[in-house]
């Protein structure tokens, strides 16, 4: 399965919220593996989670 | 007395809290009250523990998720219809316009005050109910199947907000901070 990288993104948000099938992850891999704009993206969708703590966990 | 006090003490903080949630003054006002009112009740509740604003925000997310729900019930699909809008990003097939850059070291952004803020408004931006599954999903840690339940939308829509909030975050903050 060919993904596009339209689909790429949407499985690494979906990959924050279920458990991707083996399809979906070797899919996913071999794209990002081929795509620097998906794997900037894989690295940023978690990050979001990260900052997202840092800022509810403001002193003030 | 010194409790209630204390409590009173954090109102602007659960304001903004309950405001970054609810996208409405009102209903804002509305949990914050709810809360303050269960916490004077349940003040042995939080004998012992050490941080007041932890036990008084776990209680108004209580209240944020009610209020939610409500609203969903009230109003299920207003505006933010499941359609798919990232047609800016990619062309017809499916490949970027331009494809997004690595950002330098976002961990280190994380330990400046400006980026929380720029992160802030951010959220902001974000249409209300995408706003509100995306932080359901990853600050209270709710479930897809739970969000789409108290959201009153179907799973395929839920999806979609998640998608679309997180592609609309890491494009604003790719913007207005990391200077892409």
């Amino acid at each position: 399965m060919n993904l596009s990288c339209k689909e790429a993104t949407r499985l690494l948000s979906q990959r924050e919220d279920r458990k991707l099938a083996l399809g979906e992850r070797v899919a996913l891999r071999l794209h990002l593996a081929l795509c620097r704009g998906c794997r900037a993206v894989s690295e940023q969708i978690p990050f979001l989670r990260r900052a997202l703590a840092r800022y509810f966990d403001l002193p003030d | 007395m010194a409790f209630k006090d204390d409590l009173q003490a954090l109102r602007p903080y659960l304001l903004r809290y309950a405001s970054l949630h609810l996208r409405n003054r009102d209903a804002a006002e509305d949990a914050v009250q709810e809360t303050l009112v269960a916490a004077l009740a349940a003040e042995a509740g939080f004998a012992g523990r050490s941080n007041l604003r932890t036990w008084a925000t776990g209680i108004l997310k209580h209240k944020i998720v009610d209020a939610i729900r409500r609203a969903g019930r009230e109003r299920p699909l207003e505006g933010e219809d499941g359609s798919d809008d990232f047609d800016a990003l990619f062309d017809e097939r499916g490949h970027w316009h331009e494809h997004p850059d690595a950002w330098p070291d976002p961990d280190a952004a994380l330990q400046e005050k400006q980026f929380l803020a720029a992160l802030q408004r951010c959220l902001e931006g974000l249409p209300p109910r995408t706003a509100q599954a995306f932080l359901l999903r990853e600050h209270m840690g709710l479930e897809t199947a739970e969000i789409c339940k108290e959201l009153g939308v179907t799973s395929t829509h839920c999806w979609v907000l998640l998608y679309r909030a997180r592609m609309a975050l890491r494009e604003c903050l790719g913007k207005s901070w990391f200077g892409q």
